[in-house]
């Protein structure tokens, strides 16, 4: 708050990474667009945007990170960081509740209308005669044809035990980091990696799984929507975290952080636990129910 | 974090005091709260014009009954392309260009939170208007389902549908950077003294206004993300047949959508709130009013969305509960119209230019309030919808609204910005042109709208036609008096010669009028004193 302000204020001087990034978005979502309109050249180019904003990431957080490890920066400067973070993990919040609602607004009401409920039922004797509502479902039309879905308590139930385990490591080498004991914090975070991308690796064998054997695609009708749609997203976002929580643990292996300032470890572990409250969310209302 | 003040300080002059050399350095690679404001008001002022002209296109052709100048799928890539580039391109970025320049001179600090990301949140909108200018270029045309892109209609536009798909990732990225960076300016880097209910209200209004682009910008990403991959990828989102809904699309849009109509019209409020006190020469009456009033009105914008729906089949249960939740929002705006009234009750007024948008703004913002309430009545709405009466409404609350206080915030700091006195013969006549002439293009369109025209149209009855010629040729004229507020501007940059006093207005409070006109490269370097001479609306002062 405005107590945390000293006698002078930090201001960074100016910076090209942002009109790079810029460069490097435009490169990839125009690519994009090309791409999902059969361009041939458009996979390359995306791929080309993808690395730029690599680089960007790199570039621009590096600076943040020399600035900040060589004593630049202000208590000031660190609170902005946090809220900075903070925000940024609740409109991602916001991002994963418009597929949740999506979810229940599928199963609590346009399904059931479908199926003749309430107001829905001229709907039914006229368009979808015979349908009976039903969870899961592809649909009156069984858009995708006949899929069977990934019991819960299988890989799924692995997968939570995994992400909160993460979370428990997480915290450990939080505790150690606190506690100055370096190759402890090392340990237990190269442990959080090592689970966080196992979550993935048996994400994506789950995915073959419904793909080949399953039936379960894409395009399976509104269970398939929300089901690839939402593990996807939360995939992505593991991937993203496992892929930062690397970067924390190369830059402990070099020396950066202290006991009493490590914002950018602690970004990372806020984000981290993000994903696995999200995880959590998933288990119940996609896999469990 | 813990270092040195030294270091910190000897840093801070090193490399922040002077304004970079060389035009890359100045204004690509800035880290400045005072320029990048300037790129999005200059942004905003360019797309204010290209989305203008889509407007003198539409108006023209609906001069006259019969199709007379642009096809009819041309005609509503207009209205789509008009709404899009007016709202996201025009409106958002000249709020933001606002809050960069003012949020950190008048809450004490010497630039924004996060001066980079600031940056990157800029210049992440060239790019996304570009790409969806250019969709207009494409075989397929640009969008011309409307700018709600309601599926099924929406996914029916061939080439262009994904490129405005990203664009619109593009410019929500960019919205809720921005917003990040104002939330944590106005928590993080108010001056010592400058408590929660000290800070101006246009602070306050922005500092809820980002809270809302926050919470709903995302959930414009994941609608038009479930439309692409509706589109491209086989799901079945809004496809009844795969066990969707296209209704759950216009749900999921207008859980954004209510939300994003008030962060167009909330820091419109808190600029009026700004300008009137200082030319009744009375402070604001009923500030902490003011500010519970613009939160609820916020809260109150989450759960009023199906309003936009009431045609579309909803239970009764829903068509009630969005009919009342929205008439409850008349309340919190109630309070503020009468509190700007009572600022200006038994004031010593004066009317420049910035005080004459501020009351036409409260006047003619207030009858686009009392259409909203009439369209909230879910029975006689079934004869509104998707009529001109809802066009008239919601420009009556957009432009005399949000584009008028746009104006009258310009007028009332663009001396503070330049250092000069802008022209004030040429703001009056500015005004009354803009004043006259917008009324002559909304008004007559609510009797279209009672009569039953329906919007997104080219052609139209020929008993419609009278009342459509009297609106396009208001529209022509607003159009016209909007080159005289470019002129008005660039005189005001590069010709006027009159210097303005750092307190431009004499009645004016607040810390960015103890700062010179124009004021230093980085406004405050070191805390300003708070005291009861430098807060703009004090508790306890009135």
């Amino acid at each position: 708050m405005s107590h945390h302000a000293s006698d002078s204020y930090y201001v960074p001087h100016g910076t090209r990474w942002p009109i790079i990034g810029s460069l490097g978005l435009i490169t990839m979502m125009s690519s994009a667009a090309f791409w999902v309109n059969n361009s041939e050249v458009a996979p390359w180019t995306f791929l080309a945007g993808v690395l730029i904003l690599i680089v960007m990431l790199f570039g621009w957080f590096g600076e943040v990170i020399r600035e900040s490890e060589s004593g630049l920066y202000n208590a000031q400067v660190d609170q902005s960081f946090r809220m900075g973070m903070m925000w940024f993990i609740f409109s991602e919040v916001m991002f994963f509740a418009v597929f949740f609602g999506a979810l229940f607004y599928a199963r609590m009401f346009a399904v059931p209308w479908l199926g003749g409920e309430g107001t829905g039922a001229l709907t039914n004797d006229l368009l979808w005669q015979g349908y009976s509502a039903t969870w899961p479902t592809a649909g009156p039309a069984e858009l995708g044809g006949e899929f069977q879905t990934i019991p819960a308590f299988g890989v799924p139930f692995i997968n939570t035990l995994i992400l909160l385990s993460s979370g428990l490591t997480v915290t450990l080498a939080h505790h150690a980091l606190k506690m100055d004991n370096r190759p402890r914090l090392i340990f237990w975070l190269l442990a959080t990696v090592f689970l966080g991308f196992f979550f993935v690796y048996l994400q994506i064998s789950e995915y073959k799984e419904a793909y080949q054997h399953l039936g379960l695609t894409l395009g399976s009708g509104i269970y398939g929507s929300t089901f690839f749609m939402l593990t996807g997203f939360h995939g992505m976002h593991v991937t993203l975290g496992a892929i930062m929580l690397t970067v924390i643990a190369v830059r402990s292996m070099r020396g950066h952080f202290k006991p009493e300032n490590h914002f950018g470890f602690e970004a990372v572990a806020w984000y981290w636990h993000f994903v696995d409250v999200v995880w959590l969310g998933l288990f119940i209302f996609v896999y469990v129910y | 974090m813990s270092n040195e003040n030294t270091h910190k300080h000897a840093h801070a002059h090193d490399h922040h005091d002077d304004k970079p050399t060389g035009f890359l350095n100045r204004w690509l690679f800035t880290t400045n709260h005072k320029d990048i404001g300037t790129l999005y008001l200059i942004l905003a002022l360019v797309m204010f014009f290209v989305g203008g002209a889509m407007a003198m296109i539409i108006r023209a052709e609906l001069f006259m009954p019969g199709l007379q100048l642009v096809e009819p799928d041309f005609f509503n890539q207009m209205t789509t392309m008009h709404a899009l580039i007016m709202v996201f391109g025009a409106v958002m970025p000249a709020w933001v260009g606002f809050a960069n320049w003012m949020i950190p001179m008048m809450i004490g600090a010497p630039d924004m939170a996060l001066p980079r990301l600031n940056n990157w949140s800029f210049w992440i909108l060239p790019f996304a208007f570009t790409m969806l200018a250019s969709t207009l270029f494409m075989d397929s045309g640009g969008p011309a389902a409307g700018w709600t892109l309601y599926p099924p209609l929406s996914l029916q536009g061939g080439q262009s549908f994904a490129f405005v798909v990203f664009s619109i990732h593009m410019m929500g990225i960019s919205s809720i950077m921005g917003a990040i960076n104002v939330i944590a300016t106005i928590l993080n880097m108010r001056a010592p003294g400058m408590g929660l209910l000290r800070m101006p209200l246009f602070v306050w209004t922005w500092l809820i206004t980002a809270f809302l682009l926050i919470a709903v910008m995302p959930v414009l990403a994941g609608a038009v993300t479930m439309l692409l991959t509706d589109h491209f990828f086989a799901t079945s989102f809004f496809n009844a047949a795969g066990g969707g809904d296209p209704v759950m699309f216009q749900h999921i849009f207008w859980f954004f959508g209510h939300p994003e109509v008030y962060i167009l019209i909330l820091p419109a409020f808190g600029v009026v709130s700004e300008i009137i006190p200082t030319f009744a020469r009375k402070p604001l009456f009923g500030y902490s009013a003011m500010v519970y009033a613009t939160a609820s009105i916020a809260f109150l914008s989450f759960i009023v969305w199906a309003h936009h729906m009431f045609t579309v089949g909803m239970p009764l249960t829903g068509e009630l509960f969005f009919m009342y939740a929205t008439m409850l929002i008349a309340i919190p705006t109630g309070v503020k119209v009468f509190n700007w009234v009572s600022t200006m009750w038994k004031g010593s007024m004066t009317f420049e230019t910035p005080m004459l948008f501020a009351i036409g703004f409260v006047v003619l913002f207030t009858i686009g309030g009392l259409s909203g309430l009439m369209l909230a009545i879910a029975s006689v709405d079934l004869q509104y919808h998707d009529t001109y009466f809802v066009v008239a409404h919601f420009h009556y609350v957009l432009v005399p609204g949000s584009v008028f206080a746009l104006m009258a915030g310009t007028y009332y700091w663009l001396p503070k910005w330049t250092g000069h006195m802008y022209s004030e013969k040429w703001g009056k006549i500015h005004f009354w042109l803009s004043a006259i002439s917008v009324n002559i293009l909304f008004f007559p369109q609510h009797y279209l709208g009672l009569a039953g025209m329906p919007r997104r149209i080219p052609d139209y009855s020929t008993q419609f036609a009278d009342f459509n010629m009297i609106s396009s040729i208001g529209g022509f004229i607003f159009g016209a008096s909007q080159l005289i507020f470019l002129g008005v501007i660039i005189h005001c940059v590069y010709k006027s010669r009159v210097k303005a006093p750092g307190r431009v207005w004499e009645g004016a409070k607040g810390l960015e009028w103890t700062l010179s006109s124009p004021p230093p490269y980085h406004s405050f370097n070191t805390p300003p004193v708070i005291d009861s001479t430098t807060v703009a609306h004090a508790e306890g002062t009135h």
